[in-house]
């Protein structure tokens, strides 16, 4: 029976910011970040989140993990809706639900080496291991993030970009998460480097039939890798589909224009797109 | 149009000095750059594409040490001194950084900020200057600009703050712009606006070296593209001949790698695997060698030179655009069919 229900929906979920006035005596203000947002994610399933600064794509996000709290609507896991203040369920919720975030250098700890970082999260997840095996489990997730097992010594500062972010996602996914939320995480890393760590989320989605929620605002980095896609705009989810259907034949025009804003490697195309918006915004002044 | 070059980079090295002694960030880099014309410098973290800009305006950090030459409107500038320097940043050269939040002082007035060059330098008068800032934010398209002039840079948004940081590069009207990862820390949407602001920058003459990871932002504004690879030029060609004809497997490599809108999505995106040699532990031979699936013997043992290609020079003598050149034992798209 369970095995109809998505892994994770969020239903009709608003959230809502208050904002200090603009000046020290004017009257705070709220700031609508999600409004009626829903979202599904199936077992396996990986859903692509899109939008511009500002869409409430990173509020959905830290919805979904308990660090925002919303105003209206639900978040269910399997059906049942996830209670973010009961400890204990979190607790196990944790083991399942991870995520890897925007800034390799940031997320990381300065003063722990990556075996260290991944042994602390296993520690905290999985529970007492004992050492021997703590050992191999660490060693373990560090290959399947293709670093070697003498990465396992190394500070961050020893590490470039893209081998943190390996080391994120080692961390997260050593207690085999069945959600891995990532929040930009491919955002702040060159384009070779992006490469690899889209392909890695895509072999580990594959081989674990582990669920992704990959929030980007690039929309050519979600085409290789997620089946379905959510756009959202100024808090609302504009469009909701399988990645062919939303690709092909986008519906809402916001959509349109983050496909016409993604920069491909084709001299001819973006040339024409550069001089058309030269020439738009000539005869618009 | 037979005007020399307004920059020309000649043979430039940077070398820093750290506690495991000298290393070599930048060797052999030569290029020329036109009025209104947009080269773009492409590489991956560490390749020394930044250092290179920072060498040509006096600012690599202090343990570092440019050698070469690099000739602004025929002017030296390596090894000039901080007065002759000050005269050519932001009146000659512009630089438009990465980052807007960092280089943008936090405590200082947009006003402040885009007029203090013009002030400091006793090129304009308090009121001139403030109608050249205003005039400087309109050009680069920020709404309300007499409100934005009030305003200090986090009460900006990021793709406002590098509007502002455009601004204020272009304020003392420079020849030049360097741009260095302009593109970088913006959304997709943001970044096509910036990238359209930097082409009518160009079309207006002014020159405009952009430094980037991405091939993908240098399709639609750059007219030639260097590739640097660990400190090197390892390739040279206009941009149509890099996107269509790659001849260095690495250039070929970084295309692969670009998320793509078109073709087949289930096609996994091609990353290149490995890492680039430290600086202090490059190969003898080829610094690509170890991670190109096209390397032989002699990739690894002898480092090759960066040559013009036999058949873009007759190319270049017929249409006499700047020659093609790459650094590679095996280079695709070898017509001359050489052994």
């Amino acid at each position: 029976m369970s095995r109809t229900l998505p892994l994770l929906q969020v239903e009709r979920v608003s959230v809502r910011y208050k904002l200090r006035g603009a000046g020290l005596l004017a009257p705070a203000c709220t700031l609508e970040a999600l409004s009626d947002v829903s979202i599904a994610i199936r077992e396996g399933g990986r859903l692509g989140v899109v939008g511009e600064s500002g869409s409430g794509k990173s509020t959905l996000a830290r919805v979904v993990l308990g660090l925002v709290r919303a105003r209206a609507g639900r978040v269910a896991w399997e059906g049942r809706t996830i209670d973010y203040d009961d400890a204990t369920a979190m607790r196990s919720l944790r083991r399942e639900l991870q995520v890897v975030f925007q800034d390799p250098f940031g997320s990381l700890d300065p003063r722990m080496t990556a075996g260290q970082v991944v042994g602390e999260a296993l520690q905290a997840l999985a529970g007492p291991v004992a050492s021997v095996a703590a050992q191999d489990r660490i060693r373990a997730a560090l290959s399947e993030v293709g670093l070697a097992s003498a990465f396992a010594n190394r500070y961050p500062h020893e590490m470039s970009g893209g081998q943190c972010q390996r080391v994120a996602i080692a961390r997260a996914i050593v207690a085999r998460p069945r959600l891995l939320v990532c929040d930009e995480a491919v955002s702040a890393l060159d384009v070779s480097v992006q490469a690899q760590i889209v392909n890695l989320l895509h072999e580990l989605s594959e081989r674990y039939q582990m669920s992704l929620l990959f929030i980007s605002h690039n929309l050519a980095v979600v085409r290789h890798l997620c089946d379905d896609v959510a756009v959202l705009c100024q808090g609302r989810v504009v469009e909701h589909g399988s990645r062919d259907v939303v690709f092909g034949d986008p519906q809402a025009q916001y959509t349109r224009d983050l496909l016409a804003a993604v920069p491909e490697p084709d001299p001819v195309l973006q040339r024409a797109r550069i001089t058309a918006a030269v020439n738009a915004s000539r005869t618009s002044r | 149009m037979t005007a020399g070059p307004l920059l020309q980079v000649r043979d430039l090295g940077v070398n820093f000095s750290t506690s495991q002694g000298e290393v070599q960030a930048v060797s052999g880099v030569s290029f020329d750059l036109r009025a209104g014309e947009c080269l773009a410098v492409v590489g991956e973290s560490g390749s020394g594409k930044t250092q290179v800009l920072l060498a040509c305006l006096g600012l690599l950090a202090a343990n570092g040490a440019a050698r070469g030459s690099a000739r602004f409107a025929g002017r030296e500038l390596i090894g000039a001194n901080e007065r002759s320097l000050n005269s050519v940043r932001g009146t000659g050269i512009g630089l438009l950084s990465q980052d807007p939040l960092s280089s943008l002082t936090p405590h200082l007035r947009i006003e402040t900020l885009l007029t203090e060059g013009l002030l400091d330098r006793g090129l304009a008068t308090r009121d001139a200057a403030h109608e050249r800032a205003l005039q400087a934010l309109a050009e680069v398209e920020v709404p309300e600009p007499e409100a934005r002039l009030r305003q200090y840079p986090h009460e900006l948004s990021g793709g406002m703050r590098q509007r502002v940081a455009l601004a204020a590069a272009l304020m003392c009207g420079p020849k030049l712009l360097f741009a260095d990862e302009p593109t970088t820390a913006l959304d997709v949407s943001v970044q096509a606006r910036v990238l359209e602001l930097l082409a009518r920058v160009r079309n207006r003459g002014v020159g405009v070296l952009l430094v980037t990871h991405d091939l993908g932002v240098v399709a639609g504004l750059a007219d030639r593209v260097a590739v640097m690879y660990s400190g090197r030029i390892v390739e040279t060609a206009t941009t149509d001949e890099l996107f269509s004809a790659p001849r260095h497997p690495y250039t070929a490599a970084l295309l692969a790698a670009v998320p793509r809108l078109r073709g087949d999505a289930q096609l996994r995106l091609v990353g290149i695997p490995g890492d680039p040699p430290q600086p202090c532990a490059r190969p003898p031979g080829c610094a690509f060698a170890p991670r190109c699936v096209r390397a032989e013997v002699r990739c690894s043992d002898s480092r090759p030179e960066l040559a013009p290609c036999a058949d873009a020079s007759l190319l270049a003598a017929a249409r006499a655009v700047p020659t093609a050149a790459v650094a590679c034992h095996r280079p695709l798209q070898d017509r001359a069919g050489m052994a």
